[in-house]
């Protein structure tokens, strides 16, 4: 599949009225929002302000109370399969097996993506842990653990990304190539979608939105 | 063709409809089962071959019909919630679950309280009881699965999915017990034989059957509406009930 | 960067890792297992070693350890997967769930349910069962340990993002394993006598089947509820 022409402010996904509950508690009603391709939207509130439960309502993962998810102004249960090939996303836990090596756990998530043309040992080398191909990723540091997770970045079809705390456990250096491929991705005609309660330096605080739960969409 | 059905998934008018049905099904559970077992109990002809023991199925009867009854309402409730993503279906499922166990605990009381006149003992491997408390656990299951869900909205899907399985398990469960049970005792005797059965036996019976259906659904009705309450506490109506309910 | 994976590919994929993943943690194959064994010996400790007595109930014995071996090995079936956050990733991957969750039962039957065929035979010695039921032994295991493994899955799902979901697990399935235990049981009993089994053996075939369409959408559906 060619990557797709960026179509300025086309609307890659929309939440429609999301209410969402967790144990008898509102956290947020009615939110409504639209992301286009070449957005970066950070979520931003306090702890326990429903960040990670508004990813995984994007994502698809968690149902929520009422309201939408939309993509293509369709529900996305009823176009799971094409918005999940659509859909790259990064949760708190990184989906890693501590009983594989970073090479096979790479390409593991690959196949489950259903990409076929890879080399893992080049993306590896992108996130630094060259040498650890083979290492078992149970005996890697937190840092490299996350790393191989974020591998999956460097080598995606997907145009939407919802990262869930990118950053946790990444050093400086780490974050400002991070922040590069976000804004290619973006430039791509790609959106990401992240939490993070550190600050970034290359993503200017103009081509950043912001959706501040407790408050409303600025 | 189920657009009426979305109309009562909203929280406030399924709490209204319950509010309504629920008298009736109260009063005319009472007015069936108290006609029921009075005429069963003390005029109803007595058995020429068991006396007045037999009289036991004026409850066991109607309790173990229920039992099934109600299981059946709880999966077809859940596969509608299932379905539809309609949450009131789901707490509709998680009324009924603890009053099906109980019909289901009543039956094999019983049962077992029968057989003691009948076979001189509490207990008999035989295919109804067995398939009764092979019942009762799957009910136990579904009521401590949704206790363990913190999180209620859930914890009735997740009950209501291990429903639709029991559903789906349970004539194969039934057909399994009743195939086990002719090969390890080839003469059982049976419980009821419906063929021999005198009218004046039989309606009582019918009554008391349908008496324990609208209790069923009175009880379930009542949870149902404290399941409303409970899960949209937060909301602005339930609030106002409370406060009009509070200055009463 | 094509998306052109079949289904078959998708499958193995997810096989072969359980099955890596397995390897690299052996217990996890070997304690169910020896499970298995222990409670078999525990019978004839407990009842005492008389040839009749155990012949008479070693189809029995057999395969209510085989369900509580099974019971013990599938509270794990998604548990380590939903910790690391590697069943999220599947529940969003772009192949069919039902797929995903067949090759992840597949190779749970393949670690945990082979070779409790394997062993039976020799347990089925110590236990003193009859010559003539040996295949009728070896049949019902092939067939209905995969049956033990799709059903209980449905309970491991349900109850995978439970913090103490292992007794509740077997509340939930224990039941639902019934008609298997009287089938299999059966027909190991109507072998020992030189009665035909076939009948048996073809209920349990039916079960198998339905189980194998029906049982991979609740999975689904219930890894969904539990992931939420």
């Amino acid at each position: 599949m060619a990557v797709a022409v960026p179509i300025i402010n086309s609307t890659l996904v929309s939440a429609a009225k999301l209410t969402c509950i967790r144990e008898e508690r509102i956290l947020f009603d009615e939110l409504s929002f639209d992301i286009n391709s070449g957005d970066i939207v950070q979520i931003e509130g306090p702890n326990g302000a429903g960040k990670t439960s508004l990813l995984r309502i994007l994502a698809g993962l968690s149902r929520p109370y009422s309201g939408t998810v939309l993509f293509n102004k369709k529900p996305i249960q009823s176009c799971r399969d094409d918005y999940q090939n659509q859909l790259l996303y990064l949760g708190h836990l990184p989906g890693v097996k501590s009983e594989l090596t970073a090479a096979e756990n790479l390409n593991f998530n690959f196949k489950l993506m259903g990409y076929s043309n890879f080399d893992c040992i080049d993306i590896l080398n992108e996130v630094g842990l060259s040498g650890f191909e083979d290492s078992l990723t149970g005996h890697l540091s937190a840092g490299q653990h996350r790393r191989t997770a974020l591998g999956r970045l460097w080598h995606s079809n997907a145009n939407i990304w919802i990262l869930d705390e990118p950053f946790t456990a990444i050093d400086k250096k780490g974050v400002i190539i991070l922040e590069q491929l976000f804004l290619a991705h973006a430039n791509r005609g790609g959106c990401v979608i992240l939490t993070t309660h550190q600050d970034m330096n290359l993503i200017d605080h103009h081509s950043l939105k912001k959706i501040q739960l407790d408050y409303s969409l600025i | 063709m189920w657009k009426w059905l979305h109309s009562y998934a909203d929280p406030q008018r399924a709490y209204r409809l319950s509010s309504t049905l629920l008298p009736w099904f109260s009063y005319l559970a009472f007015a069936f089962i108290a006609i029921g077992t009075v005429w069963g109990l003390l005029f109803a002809p007595s058995d020429y071959q068991q006396g007045d023991s037999y009289r036991i199925i004026f409850i066991h009867v109607p309790a173990a019909s229920m039992s099934m009854t109600a299981y059946i309402a709880m999966a077809s409730a859940s596969f509608i919630g299932m379905v539809w993503q309609i949450k009131s279906a789901d707490w509709v499922a998680a009324s009924i679950a603890p009053v099906g166990a109980v019909m289901t605990f009543i039956a094999l009381i019983t049962g077992a309280a029968w057989g003691k006149p009948m076979w001189g003992t509490w207990w008999v491997w035989d295919a109804r009881l067995t398939s009764e408390l092979v019942l009762l656990f799957l009910y136990l299951g579904v009521i401590s699965l949704y206790a363990s869900f913190e999180d209620k909205v859930l914890a009735a899907r997740a009950a209501g999915i291990l429903a639709i399985v029991g559903v789906v398990n349970i004539p194969i469960i039934k057909y399994s017990v009743e195939w086990w049970s002719s090969l390890h005792q080839p003469s059982t005797i049976k419980i009821i034989e419906e063929s021999t059965m005198s009218s004046d036996m039989l309606y009582p019976l019918l009554i008391n059957i349908v008496g324990f259906g609208l209790l069923l659904g009175a009880i379930t009705l009542l949870r149902f509406r404290t399941e409303i309450l409970a899960r949209n506490s937060m909301r602005s109506w339930v609030r106002e009930l409370a406060q009009i309910e509070g200055a009463k | 960067m094509q998306n052109n994976m079949s289904y078959s590919q998708a499958f193995l994929t997810v096989l072969l890792r359980d099955l890596h993943v397995a390897v690299r943690h052996r217990s996890d194959i070997f304690n169910p297992l020896l499970f298995f064994v222990l409670v078999i010996i525990l019978f004839p400790l407990a009842i005492g070693p008389e040839p009749q007595t155990l012949s008479r109930i070693a189809s029995g014995i057999i395969w209510v350890a085989a369900l509580l071996s099974s019971m013990l090995s599938l509270e794990r079936l998604f548990k380590a997967d939903h910790l690391d956050g590697s069943l999220e990733q599947m529940l969003l991957s772009p192949h069919p769930l039902t797929l995903l969750v067949l090759a992840k039962v597949f190779a749970h039957w393949l670690l945990t349910g082979v070779p409790l065929i394997l062993i039976a035979p020799l347990l089925a010695v110590l236990l003193h069962l009859d010559d003539q039921s040996y295949q009728a032994l070896l049949m019902t295991l092939a067939l209905g340990t995969p049956i033990l493994s799709l059903l209980g899955a449905i309970g491991a799902a349900l109850t995978v993002g439970l913090p103490k979901g292992g007794v509740l697990l077997s509340l939930l399935i224990l039941p639902l394993y019934i008609p298997v235990l009287i089938f299999s049981t059966s027909a190991i009993d109507a072998a020992s006598m030189n009665l035909a089994y076939t009948g048996q053996l073809a209920i349990i075939g039916a079960m198998l089947i339905t189980s194998l369409i029906l049982a991979p959408f609740a999975i689904g559906a219930s890894l969904r509820v539990s992931t939420n």
